[in-house]
């Protein structure tokens, strides 16, 4: 085997995934593990206990965490929505998806800081391994959407320069991918930390 | 192999163009942060080789001290941050980054391509980790070095009993190096799946990096853990925050299940690519295509997949439920399966072709005898009562050393006289390698075979020092004088690397007749790799003589992306050049840190902000690339 039906090939547009797309999947990966990690050290600590959480603490209220879901989860298809206008080259459409998702991010933000404020004249981070955790899992969190908020943001600034087109937008697809991942540990989050302490 | 071998490898004519866009500038600046992935392979080795002199350092100084019983040339607390710091040093300094650094250099070589798939990545994790260990090796500059063991038991490590900077120099600095590792895996695991050669299908993939692949997937999956206990750690230490103190609802062993949930798969993260470095070396000086090839890729995946379920069987001293523990056992010893075929498939090998034995298979075989006692040692371990009877005793220090130093190490000394004449273009000296290698072998076994019976006899590990009573001095001076001409032995090996860059025999494209793809192209290779991307339609292409010429790809620097599984081309792409921000964010990551360390919050805000910075302005496209897209 000698020669292949192939000579020199040009840098052809292509709606495969990159291999950006791939290190974002894999840096979700490992996040996600991470995730779990702490997830799981919550639930390891609670099932050496009595009660959990824990004598002192009352069960966690739904209202506002499931409220906080809804907003990160309307800003994931916001931004889907965008990403799929400039496939078809709806700069503008991509534009207002992106304006959209960065917005209901921020609001995620605010809705956290009332969370914090009110569960915070309850107890602080330092009273119990359940408060540690607590914190420590939907801060963390709040740190990745600020991060996920900033990699929109930077997408937005390469939006407005008009770097994207129906056939270039892998930027778009690995921010949208990483937006994406950060809202689906809200829902694990509210499932372990909000909602398993009801079902015991 | 022949014509179309050097159409891959020389071409000059495509050569010159192709030089013009891959060549690293020659400003002090460009060459910093390069992002050659050969440049890079090769600083990862040296520096790594810097680690493991400095962890044999410490590991002579302890064995100084354990020469003789009732010895003082140690204190206690000196003896604790050397012990400490070998364990740390080989495990995460040393081992693992060798073992990646070879990986970096062969990787795109072995699979046909002309890089990494993140070029600058693989710039970035290195200065990360060179920096990650500075921070921890600056430890020892204040007198601070950790000393709560590599696997830093709580409550021992937390701030009531080790009030110090010890430990946050172990938290602060593994976390930091847990960003390059990662960045290094998906790198690794990218690049194999999308960038391998049209026709290098899955089965055809070499087994070096099969073995770099399951680990690189290991490390995704296993890394977070360390880092969730670490950032528990220092939340517990810096920040009164409770995971591991039982006053408040923690639980110690909280921290146990976290490490070893990490701690075990990363066992065969150091282990796995040494394994892959065999079965690479032994078809070769076998004269004979790898028996059992796909079952050692299976081999390999199984022990990888397995790994992450037998965490506990460091544990079983721990007081945990009857059942976990048997099912932990069992779970153990099914490792010793895929162990097993990977050594019965080299044995089979060598049994079926012609035996040459030349410095690389020298230590290859010295690996398979070494790694069999560390093997049915890791067995007997696996029995819950065996294990109680001589739990942190030296039975263990023999155990473990003997897979990491008898067998890793081992196959690192093989893969550096076997990949040397690749890196540097030429042979290293054989008389100084014989002289190294039966070094190495009688000193490896004089100092740890009878750590055996010392660990059977109760010797503790980690303690500073022992009674006469016990009878284990002669012991103990056995292992010392073993351990010098170990270390000794490395050293030779060490001269002969720096002896040979200048006075060693020229070695020519493909000086071991090896069938892989690295030695299809000069020696250094050239900064492009490969003049036209060749078309693979066999496992062993270079012996196979059916190696085809593909596309040059000289428009830029260009690489081809396959598919993942069949390796059908689908289009070429363009790959990044060398770009300053990856360096900067090395330091600011750094200054970071050491924020942390010091409780400077603002110094480590403004490195935060700043490493966001740097990390935009490294992302924003190249000027040129955004032309490309608006035509």
């Amino acid at each position: 085997m000698t020669s292949y039906a192939m000579t020199q090939p040009a840098l052809a547009d292509s709606h495969t995934r990159d291999v950006g797309w791939w290190g974002m999947a894999l840096l979700c990966a490992t996040e996600g593990a991470l995730f779990a990690c702490l997830l799981t050290a919550y639930l390891y600590l609670g099932s050496g206990s009595p009660r959990w959480p824990p004598a002192g603490f009352e069960l966690p209220k739904l209202g506002m965490p499931v409220l906080m879901m809804v907003v990160l989860l309307a800003s994931s298809a916001v931004l889907a929505w965008g990403e799929r206008g400039i496939r078809s080259g709806h700069r503008a459409r991509l534009k207002a998806g992106l304006a959209g998702s960065i917005l209901l991010g921020i609001v995620f933000l605010a809705l956290q800081t009332v969370e914090y404020h009110n569960k915070l004249s309850h107890f602080g981070p330092r009273t119990h391994a359940y408060a540690s955790l607590f914190y420590t899992i939907t801060g963390f969190h709040g740190a990745h959407v600020t991060l996920g908020l900033l990699i929109l943001g930077f997408t937005a600034v390469r939006a407005l320069r008009g770097h994207f087109t129906s056939s270039r937008y892998q930027g778009v697809s690995n921010a949208a991918l990483y937006w994406h991942f950060v809202d689906g540990v809200w829902v694990a989050i509210v499932a372990v930390l909000y909602v398993s302490p009801h079902l015991s | 192999m022949g014509i179309i071998a050097e159409e891959i490898g020389i071409a000059p004519a495509i050569g010159n163009r192709l030089r013009e866009h891959w060549e690293t500038p020659r400003t002090w600046l460009a060459r910093l942060a390069t992002v050659d992935h050969k440049t890079l392979g090769i600083r990862y080795i040296v520096t790594a080789w810097v680690f493991f002199a400095l962890g044999g350092l410490e590991a002579a100084l302890m064995r100084l001290q354990l020469a003789r019983p009732e010895n003082h040339f140690l204190s206690p607390e000196a003896y604790n941050q050397l012990f400490s710091m070998h364990g740390t040093t080989m495990m995460f300094l040393f081992i693992q980054p060798m073992l990646s650094g070879f990986s970096f250099y062969l990787a795109p070589l072995l699979i046909g391509a002309r890089e990494l798939a993140f070029p600058r990545l693989n710039a970035f994790s290195y200065f990360a980790f060179l920096l990650s260990g500075v921070f921890i090796y600056a430890s020892f500059l204040v007198g601070q070095a950790p000393n709560g063991g590599w696997f830093a038991y709580t409550p021992l490590t937390d701030v009531q009993y080790d009030p110090g900077l010890n430990m946050d120099f172990y938290a602060l600095g593994l976390l930091y190096l847990g960003i390059a590792t990662t960045a290094g895996a998906v790198n690794l695991i990218v690049t194999i799946l999308r960038l391998r050669a049209p026709g290098m299908s899955l089965d055809r993939l070499p087994l070096f990096l099969w073995s770099s692949l399951t680990t690189s997937v290991a490390v995704i999956f296993a890394m977070p853990a360390l880092t969730a206990a670490l950032g528990f750690l220092e939340l517990e230490r810096r920040w009164q925050f409770v995971f591991f103190s039982p006053d408040r609802g923690g639980n110690p062993l909280l921290w146990q299940h976290l490490f070893w949930f990490f701690g075990h798969p990363w066992v065969y993260i150091v282990f796995l690519p040494a394994t892959g470095m065999l079965s690479m070396i032994i078809p070769v000086f076998s004269r004979r295509p790898m028996i059992g090839h796909t079952f050692v890729a299976l081999a390999t995946i199984a022990t990888g997949i397995v790994g992450f379920g037998v965490w506990v069987h460091h544990m079983f001293a721990t007081g945990l439920p009857q059942l976990s523990m048997s099912f932990f056992g069992a779970a153990s010893m099914t490792i010793a399966i895929p162990s097993a075929v990977q050594i019965f498939a080299w044995l089979g090998t060598m049994w079926n072709g012609r035996v040459v034995l030349r410095l690389p298979m020298l230590f290859a075989i010295a690996f398979i005898l070494q790694f069999t006692i560390g093997g049915i040692t890791g067995v007997m371990t696996a029995v819950v009562p065996f294990d109680w009877q001589v739990h942190d005793s030296y039975f263990v220090v023999a155990h473990l050393h003997y897979v990491l130093a008898g067998s890793s190490v081992f196959a690192i000394f093989a893969a550096l006289y076997y990949w040397y004449p690749k890196m540097s273009g030429r042979l290293m000296d054989r008389r100084l390698g014989l002289t190294s290698f039966w070094m190495l072998v009688v000193g490896l076994n004089l100092a740890f075979f009878p750590m055996h019976l010392a660990g059977l006899q109760g010797m503790p590990r980690r303690v500073y020092t022992y009674s006469p009573e016990l009878g284990l001095g002669p012991v103990n001076m056995l292992e010392t004088v073993g351990a010098f001409l170990f270390a000794l032995g490395g050293l030779v090996t060490l001269w002969n690397a720096v002896r040979s860059r200048r006075h060693g025999a020229i070695a020519g494209d493909n000086p071991w007749a090896a069938d892989s793809l690295e030695w299809a192209v000069s020696s250094p290779p050239p900064p492009y790799d490969f003049a036209r991307i060749p078309l693979v339609a066999s496992r062993n292409p270079l012996w196979d003589d059916n190696l085809g010429a593909g596309p040059a790809l000289d428009d830029g620097r260009q690489t081809l992306r396959t598919t993942a599984l069949d390796a059908e081309p689908e289009r070429p792409i363009q790959l990044p050049e060398q770009n300053t921000w990856t360096v900067v964010i090395s330091l600011t990551l750094l200054t970071f840190f050491t924020g942390l360390l010091l409780r400077w919050s603002w110094f480590a805000v403004v490195s935060g902000v700043l490493t966001l910075f740097a990390l935009a302005r490294w992302l924003w496209p190249a000027p040129m690339r955004i032309q490309e897209t608006e035509t």
